[in-house]
C-alpha cells in the first residue's frame, strides 16, 4: 500500500470519527499544538485519557456496588471523567456523563447503573478507534509519509 | 190514775173521722219515712249527683215531718206533758229544716231544670260530630287516592310520561268513562287534544280557544261541571241509549312556557293553561261528590308542578351539556397552551445546548485556522467566517435574552467600557455588508461624547447593531447615516417621547443615537407594529421575505432597561426611515479601576506577540485537563509549571510565576486556594495573577472568584487566539473577568 493511499484512508477515517460525534473541535484543538517542539502530544495526552477513565470507571464500579451508594464520591469521578472527556474532545463520553450526573443529583441508583454501562460502552468505542487512527499514522510514518494536516472538510 | 189512755174497742159514731185521722197519719208517717229511703238508693246508682248536702237536708226534713204526723196519733186525747215537750220539740226542728231546704232549692232548680237544655245540646253536638266523622273518613279516602296520584304523577320527569300516568291513574282511582287533555296550539288560538284516556288516534281535534264554556273553566282554580254536549266533552258517539254521564273540567297550568321545546312554541307573555276533560259512565246514576272534584283540583296542580320540574330538569340538563362543550374546549385550550410553553421551552433549551455548543466549536476551529499558513485571501474569507460566527451566536443569545426578558429575569450588567471604541466596532462590522449592496455609510460622533461610560456594552452595541443592521437590510441604494450625541436638555420635551422625563446629575447623561436611512421606508399608520415581536411591515415582507422580525423588539426591551426611550419615524414607503433612541449611561469615575469585559484582541502580526519565558503555573486536578492547558500556554510559548493539587500548588508556587491559573468547577477548593495564595504573598506587591478556568457559566461564580480576591475568570473551551487575547489582557491590566 502507498504512502498516499494510506494518508486518504486516514483522512477518511479522521473525518467519520467527527461526523458520528465521537470527536469534535476540541481534538483539532489537540492536534494543533503538535509540533516539531511537542511531536507526540496528541498521543501522550489520549494516552492520559486512557489511564484515568480505566481508573475512574473502575472506581466508579465499585461505588455503585456498596449497599450505602456514596451518590458524592459517584458525583465526583463522573465530573473528573466529563473532565477528561471534554479535554480531548470524546463528545459521546462527556455527553454520556453530564447524563451520569443529572442521576446522581437525583440519587436514582438503577439509573446511574445504566449510565455506568453506556459511559462504559461510549468509552470503549472511542478508545478502539483512536487507536486505529493512531496505527494509522503509525504505518504512514513507517512508510516515510507524514501526518495530514489539512482538515478541509470540516466547515 | 181513776181511767188508763188505752183506746176503748168499741168507738161512738163522731170517733169513726177519729179513725180516718189515726189510719192517714199512719201513712203519712210511713210515706214519709220510705222517700229518703228511694233517695239514697238512686243516688247512689247514679256516679254523678252534685248535690249531695241538699239531699241530706231533704232527707231530714222528710224524716222529720213524718214524726211530727206520727206524734199525732197521741195528741188526738188528753196528753201527758211529755207528749206536748215531745211535739213541740219535733215541730220547731221541722220548721227550721223545712226553710232550709226551701231556700236551698231557690238555688238548685234553675241548674236543675238546665240539665235538660244541656242534654239537647249534647245530643244535636254528637250529631254534628257524627257528620264530621264521617266528613273525615271521605277526607281520608281522597287523601289516599291524592297521595297515590301525586306520587305516579311525580315518579317521572318526562313530560309525555307524566300527562299519560295522569290520565290513566284519574281513570282508574274515579272510574272514568274517558279523560282527555287539551293543550294549547302554536298559536295559541286553540286548544288541540293531545291525550285521551281510550280513544285511539286522538290527534287532529281542535277548538277554538275562547269557546265560553273554555273561558269559563280558565277563569276559575276549580273543577267546574260543564255540559256533556259542548265542544270539549263529545268525543265520540254515544254508545248508551240514555244520557251521557257527568263532565267536569279543569284548567292545569303550564309553567316555563318558553322552555318547551316538544311543540315549538313562541314566548306568550300571559300565563297559559291546559284543558282537562273528566266524564263518568254513561247510564249511570253518578254525579261527582264535593271530594272527588277536589281530588281532581289537586292533581290538576300536582301535573303543574310536574311539568314544572320536568321542564327545570330538561333545561338543566341542557346547561350542563352545554358545560361539558364548554369545559371540553377549556381543556382542549389549555392543552394547546402547555403544548406551546413546552415547545418553547424545548427549543430554548435546544438553542441553548445543541447551538450554542456548536457555535463555540464553530469560532474555536476558525480561531485556529486563522493560525495556520493562508493567502490573504483565504485569510479574508476566515475572517469573514469568525465574524458570521460571532453574529450568528449573538442571534441565539437574542433569542434567549428575549426569553429572559419577557419572564422579567434579564438582568443588565453594567461594566466600564469605552464608548468611541464601540462605535468603531459597529461600523467595522456594517462596512463589509454595506458595501456588498453599495450603500454609503456616514457617522458623526460628537466631540463631547464621553470616552469611557459605565453601562451594558454588550446590549448597547446589539442594539445598534440591530437598528443599523436594518437600516442597511432594508435599504437597496442610497446612503446611512449614523449619529451620536449627548441629548440635551430641550430635546426632551420632544412630543414623540411623552413619557420619558429623565432626571440629570452629574454622574449620568443620555446618549442619543440616530440612524438615518433612504431605504423602503414604513407607512406610518404600521409604524407602532414594528416594535412587536415577530411582526413585519406586511407590504416589506413581500418584498423581504428574510428576516426573522425579531431585533426591534429586544431593541425597545434593552432600550427601556437602560431606562430610555426608542422610536421610529417615516414620511411613507419609499421615502426612508430614521430610527432614534436614547439610552441612560454613566459617567466613570477615575479613581474607579477600570474592569473590562473579555475582549480578545487579534494583533496585526501573529508572531509578534509572544510570551516567550512567562512563568505560569497550571492546577487542576484533572491530569487530561492539566496536560491539555499546559501545551496550549507552551505552544505560546510560556514556561509552565504543573500541580495536580492544593497542597502541591502552595508548594511550588512562587514569585517567579506571574500567572496561576486554577480549575473551580469541582466544589470550593479553588476559591479556598485563591485565599491561601493571597495570604501566602500578603507582604508582596507584586504577587501572580490568580485567573479561574472554569466550564461553569452560572454567574455567582463569577462573584465568587471576586469575592475571594481572583484577578480573572475565563470560560472553557479556550481556544490559541483566546489564551493569546487573554494573557495580553492580563499582563497589561492585570484584571480579566470574562462576563458570562
Amino acid at each position: 500500500m502507498d504512502v498516499g493511499q494510506m494518508q486518504r484512508q486516514w483522512i477518511d477515517y479522521t473525518k467519520s470519527l467527527f461526523l458520528e460525534g465521537f470527536l469534535d473541535g476540541q481534538f483539532l484543538q489537540l492536534q494543533q499544538l503538535q509540533d516539531e517542539n511537542n511531536p507526540d502530544f496528541v498521543v501522550e495526552v489520549v494516552s492520559l485519557f486512557f489511564e484515568d477513565s480505566e481508573r475512574l470507571l473502575k472506581d466508579l464500579t465499585f461505588a455503585l456496588d456498596q449497599n450505602g451508594v456514596d451518590f458524592k464520591k459517584v458525583d465526583a469521578h463522573v465530573h473528573q471523567l466529563k473532565g477528561s472527556s471534554s479535554s480531548i474532545g470524546a463528545q459521546r463520553v462527556k455527553n454520556a456523563c453530564i447524563a451520569f450526573r443529572n442521576f446522581c443529583e437525583e440519587q436514582n441508583t438503577d439509573a446511574c447503573l445504566r449510565c455506568l454501562q453506556q459511559v462504559k460502552q461510549e468509552y470503549c468505542i472511542v478508545k478502539n478507534k483512536l487507536e486505529t487512527m493512531f496505527r494509522l499514522e503509525q504505518q504512514i510514518v513507517a512508510a516515510g509519509g507524514s501526518i495530514p494536516t489539512e482538515l478541509s472538510f470540516i466547515g | 190514775m181513776e181511767s188508763c189512755n188505752c183506746i176503748d174497742p168499741q168507738v161512738p159514731a163522731d170517733d169513726l173521722l177519729m179513725k180516718y185521722q189515726y189510719i192517714s197519719d199512719f201513712f203519712i208517717a210511713l210515706a214519709y219515712f220510705s222517700i229518703p229511703l228511694e233517695l239514697i238508693y238512686f243516688v247512689k246508682k247514679s256516679a254523678v249527683f252534685p248535690y249531695r248536702w241538699v239531699l241530706v237536708q231533704f232527707g231530714a226534713f222528710i224524716v222529720l215531718c213524718g214524726a211530727t204526723h206520727l206524734i199525732n196519733l197521741w195528741t188526738f186525747r188528753i196528753h201527758s206533758r211529755t207528749v206536748a215537750v215531745v211535739m213541740t220539740t219535733a215541730k220547731v226542728l221541722t220548721a227550721v229544716v223545712s226553710c232550709a231546704t226551701a231556700l236551698m232549692l231557690v238555688h238548685i232548680i234553675p241548674d236543675l231544670l238546665s240539665v235538660k237544655t244541656r242534654e239537647l245540646f249534647l245530643k244535636n253536638k254528637a250529631a254534628e260530630l257524627d257528620r264530621e266523622m264521617g266528613l273525615i273518613r271521605t277526607q281520608e279516602e281522597t287523601g289516599r287516592h291524592v297521595r297515590m296520584l301525586t306520587h305516579e304523577i311525580r315518579s317521572t320527569l318526562d313530560r309525555h310520561t307524566i300527562l299519560k300516568t295522569t290520565l290513566v291513574e284519574l281513570g282508574r282511582t274515579l272510574a272514568l268513562e274517558e279523560c282527555a287533555l287539551w293543550m294549547p296550539t302554536r298559536t295559541g288560538l286553540e286548544l288541540q287534544l293531545s291525550y285521551t284516556l281510550r280513544q285511539q288516534n286522538p290527534v287532529g281535534y281542535t277548538v277554538p280557544i275562547h269557546l265560553p264554556v273554555i273561558n269559563q273553566v280558565f277563569s276559575s282554580n276549580r273543577a267546574v261541571k260543564i255540559s256533556p254536549n259542548c265542544p270539549v266533552a263529545r268525543l265520540r258517539p254515544y254508545a248508551g241509549k240514555y244520557m251521557p254521564g257527568a263532565v267536569v273540567a279543569v284548567r292545569v297550568p303550564l309553567l316555563h312556557l318558553s322552555n318547551f321545546q316538544i311543540y315549538d312554541w313562541p314566548e306568550v307573555s300571559t300565563r297559559s293553561y291546559a284543558l282537562m276533560v273528566l266524564m263518568l259512565p254513561s247510564d249511570s246514576a253518578r254525579q261527582w261528590h264535593v271530594h272527588e272534584l277536589e281530588l281532581v283540583e289537586v292533581v290538576a296542580d300536582q301535573v303543574a308542578v310536574a311539568l314544572s320540574h320536568a321542564a327545570i330538569l330538561e333545561e338543566s340538563m341542557r346547561a350542563r351539556d352545554q358545560l361539558m362543550e364548554q369545559n371540553v374546549a377549556l381543556d382542549l385550550a389549555r392543552r394547546e397552551a402547555e403544548t406551546a410553553i413546552r415547545a418553547r421551552n424545548d427549543f430554548l433549551a435546544v438553542m441553548n445546548h445543541e447551538m450554542r455548543t456548536p457555535m463555540h466549536a464553530v469560532i474555536a476551529l476558525s480561531s485556529l485556522l486563522q493560525e495556520t499558513d493562508l493567502t490573504a485571501e483565504q485569510r479574508l474569507m476566515v475572517e469573514t467566517i469568525l465574524k458570521s460566527s460571532n453574529l450568528l451566536a449573538t442571534l441565539i443569545n437574542d433569542v434567549l435574552d428575549l426569553s429572559r426578558l419577557e419572564d422579567g429575569s434579564l438582568q443588565l450588567e453594567a461594566t466600564t467600557f469605552n464608548l468611541h471604541s464601540l462605535f468603531r466596532e459597529v461600523l467595522n462590522l456594517i462596512k463589509p455588508v454595506a458595501s456588498v449592496k453599495k450603500l454609503s455609510l456616514t457617522s458623526h460622533i460628537a466631540s463631547d461624547l464621553p470616552m469611557y461610560a459605565i453601562g451594558d456594552e454588550k446590549r448597547l452595541m446589539q442594539t445598534i447593531l440591530n437598528v443599523v443592521g436594518n437600516a442597511v437590510k432594508f435599504s437597496k441604494e442610497g446612503c446611512i447615516s449614523i449619529s451620536a450625541f449627548v441629548a440635551k436638555p430641550e430635546s426632551f420635551r420632544d412630543a414623540r417621547i411623552p413619557d420619558f422625563l429623565p432626571v440629570l446629575s452629574d454622574n449620568h447623561f443620555y446618549l442619543r443615537v440616530q440612524v438615518k436611512d433612504s431605504g423602503s421606508g414604513i407607512n406610518p399608520q404600521d409604524i407602532p407594529k414594528i416594535f412587536t415581536k415577530f411582526a413585519q411591515n406586511q407590504s416589506l415582507t413581500t418584498r423581504n421575505p428574510a428576516g426573522s422580525g425579531l431585533g426591534l423588539a429586544i431593541c425597545r426591551r434593552f432600550v427601556n432597561l437602560m431606562e430610555g426611550h426608542i422610536w421610529v419615524e417615516s414620511e411613507g414607503i419609499g421615502k426612508g426611515c430614521t430610527v432614534t433612541f436614547i439610552v441612560k449611561l454613566g459617567i466613570p469615575d477615575r479613581s474607579n479601576e477600570f474592569k473590562l469585559p473579555f475582549v480578545p484582541k487579534v494583533p496585526g502580526n501573529h508572531g509578534s506577540t509572544n510570551f516567550a519565558g512567562l512563568k505560569v503555573l497550571v492546577t487542576d486536578d484533572n491530569g487530561v485537563s492539566r496536560t491539555v492547558t499546559k501545551g496550549l500556554l507552551m505552544h505560546l510559548g510560556c514556561d509552565v509549571t504543573t500541580a495536580s493539587s492544593s497542597e502541591e500548588c502552595l508548594r511550588v508556587v512562587s514569585l517567579e510565576h506571574e500567572v496561576v491559573f486554577m480549575d473551580v468547577c469541582a466544589g470550593l477548593d479553588g476559591y479556598e486556594l485563591a485565599i491561601r495564595i493571597h495570604e501566602k504573598f500578603t507582604k508582596h506587591q507584586d504577587r501572580p495573577l490568580i485567573v479561574a478556568l472554569t466550564g461553569n457559566t452560572k454567574k455567582v461564580t463569577k462573584e465568587n472568584c471576586m469575592r475571594v480576591g481572583m484577578d480573572g475568570l475565563i470560560l472553557k473551551p479556550v481556544s490559541v487566539d483566546k489564551m493569546r487575547g487573554v494573557l495580553s489582557e492580563l499582563l497589561e491590566r492585570r484584571v480579566l473577568f470574562e462576563t458570562v
